[in-house]
């Protein structure tokens, strides 16, 4: 059994550490909102689950277009594990946002662009990971991989872009937005601190994750590589 | 039965190669791979055929599915129509992909002196031929059907923007589901996802169209489908290598 | 014409060539035979440009592998197990596909010539779909010697032919290689394989387990050779 390197030891109590804090911030430093209540408070780790899905499919992205480059199969690993993760995260995402707009826009879901590229986004990745099971031949169940991994990541901003035509009752909080849009808030200095730890932890939550998935992995890769040599002899 | 023995003073013949232009060689590899397809299929008519009973049998459980009545056909036609397109699309880019495939064909075509890219292009020019035909024909049955004005200048620029982004994602990703095990059922999945902000904008410019909409409103439509053609014609350009090759 | 140093081709964890050292001279016909599994498709795949080698060297006609694979393609013509034709085309319509791939000219004649080569010609206008096995991969050969390669790489070529056929074939070959053509042919008939090449590689668990050039040893020795190199 090879033992879990230092560093990911470290950066994992970091990030325990680091949630802790945040859950603390976004609990009980934060301000409840005025007009909302306490339901407000899933905004912060909805955006950062949100957050850490897009980058968890640019990281996919990128990887695979690494992968085709170079033909190292580490990086389609890390193609792999970002797309699990992404999924989760994104997953969080969507369920948290259900969790807020039901009081609030009262319905569970509505066809706005931020949640149906969500989860058209979801749907994608679903999709690569079918792909990818039904090849064979791993260097070419890489290849797919980065390819569909590419295009789909591709394709995201434009569905955004052509929901994003219809009108939107979707809250834009950074950045300027319709101040008018049902649950939008402004954030007073407090509850910027909350969100933007929230951010930074979710970050460090993504980091710590995809390391451990691909620790998994080489260990899962050298349990085969052991078979292969058992049978061989 | 035929002479077992060659005749010797034919084999003498030279063999002449053009060495022409390197962009001329690829015209010409692009050019070949359309012109067989379309030999083959004017030929069996299999693919043609399924497309476009199929496009027809959709239309017809629309029908009864929408309740198309006067009053509501004007606002659905556009939905119906895409939908349709986009399903006998699925056939024919599986079944395009399959030809060769299934009989080791893309071999052939990778033993082939020409770039991957020119591949590419032919089976794509191919399915959009293919596509085009089907909706040529399911545009007057409709219009017939249903007593709709659908020959508007912009709406057919919609149709070939659309049709065009439609068989250059639907290519590249039909290339790879027919590599797979479950590759009947895959394509699909993998397409409509991806496909969904071209179906959007061609749905909503088409609608535009119909409905006599301002060319304002219907800009941004047209615009979207433009850019979604040249982006992904470009990844898949860049990409099909990889896809086909081992 | 062929040079293959220290290949290794593995198929995820699997190894299926393991530094395989091969080379051909410029107009040399050799035999590679070897038991299932040994790897002969796939080193002939890796020659053929279709898949690319893990490890090693591989240089075709002086071009290296798989950086110029386009030349070598020009340079090559190759018969696999399928016969990579298309049903719902006559034979006379795949070849001109097939040649127009490969840019010839004066493509009709050539056209004519290869299909009374294969003794196709009466069957020309003809659906592949409607060819029996032994006439596809006969129309599948002269699609592989449309353009008159250089070298010629063949899988199992005499797999699904009748004797006739099988003569025709070996007529063909012998031709192809008496006019200066590298010819390289995978086979599990060893006394075919004596009998064509001027030499007969046996491939054993991804390499080459010996070389035999032709007058070495006596035909009637061969089967024992190859016994006892495949059952170690």
């Amino acid at each position: 059994m090879e033992p879990i390197p230092k560093t990911l030891k470290v950066l994992s109590w970091i990030t325990g550490a680091l949630f802790i804090v945040a859950l603390y911030l976004v609990l009980f430093y934060a301000p409840r909102e005025m007009v909302m209540g306490d339901v407000q408070r899933v905004f912060y780790f909805h955006v950062a689950a949100g957050w850490v899905g897009g980058l968890a499919f640019l990281v996919t992205a990128i990887a695979g277009g690494v992968y085709l480059r170079r033909g190292d199969h580490r990086w389609d690993q890390v193609a792999l594990a970002s797309v699990e993760i992404g999924l989760v995260f994104t997953f969080a995402n969507i369920v948290s946002g259900s969790i807020w707009a039901r009081p609030i826009w009262n319905t569970w879901w509505t066809w706005d662009p931020r949640l149906v590229t969500a989860s058209i986004m979801e749907l994608i990745y679903i999709a690569y990971l079918l792909l990818r099971q039904g090849v064979e031949d791993p260097a070419r169940r890489a290849r797919f991989g980065a390819v569909y991994g590419i295009v789909g990541f591709i394709s995201v901003p434009l569905t955004f872009l052509s929901i994003r035509i219809f009108r939107t009752i979707h809250p834009v909080v950074i950045g300027s937005g319709d101040p008018s849009a049902t649950g939008s808030f402004n954030m007073v200095p407090e509850m910027r601190v909350a969100f933007f730890f929230s951010l930074f932890t979710f970050t460090f939550i993504y980091a710590t994750f995809l390391w451990h998935r691909l620790r998994l992995q080489r260990l899962a890769e050298k349990v085969e590589h052991m078979k292969m040599k058992v049978v061989s002899e | 039965m035929t002479d077992p023995t060659p005749p010797m003073e034919a084999i003498e013949q030279p063999v002449v190669i053009n060495r022409g232009s390197r962009f001329g060689g690829y015209l010409r590899a692009i050019s070949a791979v359309v012109w067989k397809d379309l030999t083959a299929e004017l030929r069996s008519r299999e693919l043609f055929s399924a497309m476009l009973v199929f496009a027809l049998l959709v239309i017809l459980i629309f029908n009864f599915a929408l309740e198309l009545d006067i009053r509501t056909r004007e606002t659905v036609t556009s939905g119906v129509l895409w939908v349709t397109f986009a399903f006998a699309g699925t056939l024919g880019l599986n079944r395009s992909m399959a030809v060769e495939k299934d009989r080791g064909c893309m071999d052939g075509l990778l033993l082939a002196p020409v770039d991957r890219s020119a591949l590419y292009f032919g089976k794509a020019l191919g399915s959009l031929i293919f596509m085009l035909i089907v909706e040529v024909i399911v545009l007057p049955v409709y219009s017939g059907l249903y007593n709709i004005n659908l020959f508007h200048p912009g709406l057919m620029a919609v149709i070939l923007l659309g049709s065009v982004g439609y068989a250059a994602v639907g290519t590249l990703l039909s290339a790879m589901a027919v590599q797979t095990r479950t590759r009947d059922v895959l394509l699909p999945i993998l397409l409509f996802p991806v496909v969904l902000p071209l179906l959007v904008a061609a749905l909503k410019a088409s609608n535009g169209f119909l409905q006599g909409f301002e060319m304002e409103e219907i800009w941004p439509w047209i615009n979207l489908l433009i850019v979604y053609d040249v982006i992904f014609i470009a990844v898949a350009f860049m990409v099909f290598d990889y896809v086909v090759e081992e | 014409m062929i040079e293959a140093r220290r290949l290794i081709k593995t198929f995820g964890l699997k190894p299926v060539l393991r530094g395989l050292d091969f080379h051909v001279e410029h107009g040399e016909f050799v035999a590679l035979v070897g038991p299932n599994g040994a790897g002969k498709t796939t080193f002939l795949r890796i020659l053929a440009t279709l898949s690319k080698p893990s490890m090693g060297e591989v240089r075709v006609a002086g071009y290296p592998l798989p950086a110029q694979a386009t030349a070598v393609r020009r340079r090559l013509g190759v018969v696999t197990h399928q016969p990579l034709l298309y049903g719902d085309l006559t034979a006379e319509e795949n070849l001109r596909f097939y040649g127009r791939m490969y840019a010839v000219l004066k493509l009709k004649r050539r056209i004519e010539v290869v299909l009374e080569m294969v003794g196709l010609n009466v069957r020309r206008r003809d659906l592949v779909r409607q060819f029996s096995r032994g006439m596809q991969q006969r129309l599948a050969i002269g699609r592989a010697i449309l353009h008159d390669p250089e070298i010629l790489l063949l899988d199992e070529p005499h797999t699904g032919l009748d004797q006739e056929a099988a003569a025709m074939l070996d007529t063909l070959l012998r031709d192809v290689a008496d006019r200066g053509r590298t010819v390289v042919m995978t086979s599990h008939d060893l006394t075919r394989a004596a009998d064509l090449a001027e030499r007969v590689d046996i491939l054993h668990k991804g390499k080459i387990a010996t070389s035999v050039r032709r007058g070495e040893i006596a035909p009637a020795e061969l089967p024992g050779l190859y016994y006892s190199v495949t059952h170690d």
